[in-house]
């Protein structure tokens, strides 16, 4: 199989500079287990395109640093 | 890879809604007992009450209805179609279930007096108790299973349940972050797994903007098939009037008794209830194709603060991104309809009738085997209903494990599931999932999605065998990916039960769900029964009629029908 890596628009977008590096909230009760910590920066970021803008990742949140948008493809 | 081995003795596969009481009765049963929750997810937002629910569908308070009004109401609604005795037990326990709740301290509307608020929504009775301030409701769960002391253990998703002599022992699966294969051995078993909400591809094109939480794949509709047990109602695909593209409830439950109500774009009404059913969704379906579409919930003639209170329910509860999607396109309750749209196909018997088979004790036709929620055959059930049954799958899975021991499973078994799974973590390379589930949706939507055509369902099952084999091309890079890739398997599966229980069934029931183009008409005298389906003894899918259990409240079926139809 030949396979190719395409961009794609995520939904979810993490403010780093407000994202706590021992934190783990968002990603803990994420229904679909999209999230995750860059290992590079401490930092949550989407790295599953698979979400159901449900927002218990915005809600949890103790610093607000996560804004979910309605998926484009549905936007 | 390592293995990690468990013991329990009411294993419970699913922490959703059902899921988490199941846990709670069952250790309320026998607090002395082990009781474990398996959840693919994380309890504390799993499921579809993840951020909470904008109300009760399906309350019966005494003094406002009986069990009795409420068995005759979903009778009628589901055509007849059912088994009357596990119907009662959601009308009759779910009072209980409302106080037991509110006394863990969930909130549901009252009146000035100080009474449940009840709106009638439904044809006849009032059944819908709204939760303004329902959002916290799987906290306040996940908090009395701790309270309980029932044990859980997040992000593992079984795949299979276990069987050995004629009985369900026990549940395999894998740890979905760091790839561990998890053995469960268990005296009783509890599927509460949800929907099977990933079958049709939503008309967006993506993969998880369905109405259900789209971890529901069907899970326990094909882990029960598997193991043997029997599924029923499956060709009563749930179909729902959607928000176009948002694909969520708009959500005329809510919205109805403010005075919202459903209409065509010139603003007239074309059904007299809002209440979702079959027969609803076929004048749905009419309308949109009679040129007078699109469909909308209008809430334009409402106050000021009538439309205020409706965006606050609907925009923190349930679904409470609905608010920034309507504001993303610059539309408003005040100045435009909710534009509407007829969802793809599901199965999910909270909403419609399909399921794996239960009777009034949730219990399958598999000893030890257990379901509760969308997944078990109670129609209409919804919320209510899936902590009816949650709780007598767990208060009767403690009775049923009184004396017995467990099981070791079959080596040779485990061996094989093992493989299975981690086939795809083998092929880094093969194709994608989201390539693969894609493909299968889109071919579900394309055969399947009602009016049902026979020669195109032919197709569709032939597709749908033929993609066993795709399945095997497909490729995993780490165990996250790899559920995604056991979730196709089950899509799978649900996409060719869909298949043929509707071929099986040759007349046309239930609205739209079952609208056969060469069988318009119902048909009582050949079709006045379940369609029922099983893994045979050479595993292959069998379908048989079941007979409707008699019935403990008196509906005439010929006389008294559905019809919602503005003419
Ligand atoms: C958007 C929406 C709005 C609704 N609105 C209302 C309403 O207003 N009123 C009402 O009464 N009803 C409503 N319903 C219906 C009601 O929410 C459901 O009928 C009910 O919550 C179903 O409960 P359940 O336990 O079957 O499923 P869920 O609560 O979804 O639980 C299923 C659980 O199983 C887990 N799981 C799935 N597969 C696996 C696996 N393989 N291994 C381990 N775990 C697994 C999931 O992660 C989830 O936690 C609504 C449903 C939806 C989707
Ligand atoms: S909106 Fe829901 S699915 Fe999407 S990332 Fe947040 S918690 Fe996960
Ligand atoms: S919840 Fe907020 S602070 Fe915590 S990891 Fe996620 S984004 Fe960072």
């Amino acid at each position: 199989m030949a396979l190719i890596t395409q961009r794609v628009d995520v939904p979810v977008i993490v403010d780093e500079s407000k994202c706590l590096e021992k934190c783990t909230a968002c990603i803990e009760v994420c229904p679909l287990d999209v999230l995750a910590k860059n290992p590079e920066t401490g930092k949550a970021y989407m790295k599953y395109d698979e979400c159901w803008f449900c927002l218990p990742c915005e809600k949890e949140c103790p610093t607000n640093a996560i804004t979910v948008q309605i998926p484009f493809l549905l936007r | 890879m390592n293995t990690q081995w468990m013991k329990t003795d009411v294993l419970i596969v699913g922490g959703g809604t059902a899921g988490t009481m199941a846990a709670i009765k069952a250790k309320q049963a026998n607090p002395q007992g082990d009781v474990l929750i398996l959840e693919k997810a994380n309890i504390r937002r799993s499921g579809a009450i993840a951020m909470g629910m904008d109300g009760v569908n399906t309350a019966v308070i005494p003094g406002n209805s009986t069990p009795e009004q409420y068995v005759r109401e979903i009778t009628i609604s589901n055509d007849g179609i059912l088994n009357q005795k596990a119907v009662y037990q959601t009308g009759k326990l779910g009072f209980e279930v409302i106080q037991e709740l509110e006394s863990w301290g969930v909130k549901f509307q009252k009146d000035a007096q100080g009474e449940y608020d009840l709106k009638q929504v439904h044809r006849v009775g009032k059944y819908v108790l709204p939760m303004p301030e329902g959002k916290d409701l799987k906290q306040i769960l996940t908090r009395q299973v701790k309270r309980h002391k029932a044990r859980v253990t997040n992000r593992v998703m079984a795949t299979r349940v276990l069987v050995k002599d004629g009985r369900a022992i026990g549940a395999v699966g894998f740890d979905v972050r760091n790839g561990d294969f998890v053995v469960i051995q268990a005296k009783a078993v509890v599927l509460c797994t949800g929907a099977s909400g990933r079958l049709g591809l939503p008309a967006s094109g993506y993969l998880y903007g369905t109405y259900e939480n789209p971890t529901n794949a069907g899970d326990g509709y094909s882990m029960a098939y598997h193991a043997g047990a029997e599924l029923t109602n499956i060709e009563c695909f749930q179909i729902n009037p959607l928000i176009k593209d948002y694909n969520g409830p708009a959500c005329a439950y809510v919205a109805s008794p403010f005075g919202a109500y459903t209409a065509n774009a010139e603003g007239n009404r074309f059904i007299s209830c809002d209440y979702w059913s079959g027969q609803m969704m076929l004048e749905v379906w009419k309308e949109l194709n009679s040129g007078k579409g699109p469909v909308q919930l209008k809430m334009t003639h409402l106050d000021e603060d009538t439309i205020a209170e409706i965006e606050t329910i609907l925009w923190a509860n349930e679904r409470p991104s609905r608010g920034r999607f309507h504001e993303g396109r610059g539309e408003n309750y005040r100045t435009h309809g909710v534009e509407m749209n007829i969802s793809e196909i599901g199965l999910c018997s909270g909403h419609s009738a399909s399921g794996v088979w239960v009777n009034e004790k949730a219990e399958t036709t598999m000893p030890g085997l257990y379901a509760a929620g969308d997944m078990a055959s109670v129609p209409h059930n919804y919320m209510i209903g899936a902590f009816v049954f949650g709780r007598l799958a767990g208060t009767n899975a403690v009775d049923y494990i009184a004396d017995l021991e467990h099981i070791e499973p079959d080596a040779e078994f485990l061996e094989a599931e093992k493989t299975r799974i981690y086939a795809p973590m083998t092929r880094p390379n093969g194709v994608p999932h989201t390539q693969i589930e894609y493909k299968l949706r889109r071919l579900v939507n394309d055969y399947l999605q009602p009016p049902k055509v026979d020669n195109k369902m032919k197709i569709g099952l032939r597709n749908f065998e033929r993609y066993q084999e795709t399945l095997d091309l497909m490729g995993a890079r780490d165990p996250h990916e790899l559920m995604r890739c056991m979730e196709v398997h089950f899509i799978r599966d649900c996409a060719e039960m869909a298949a043929r229980a509707s071929l099986y069934r040759k007349e046309s029931r239930w609205g739209l769900y079952h609208y056969r183009v060469e069988y318009p008409e119902k048909n009582n005298e050949e079709w006045f029964c379940h369609v029922n389906l099983k893994k045979d003894s050479s595993g292959e899918m069998f379908l048989f009629k079941r007979p409707v259990e008699p019935y403990i409240v008196d509906v005439d079926i010929e006389t008294e029908v559905y019809d919602v139809a503005v003419r």
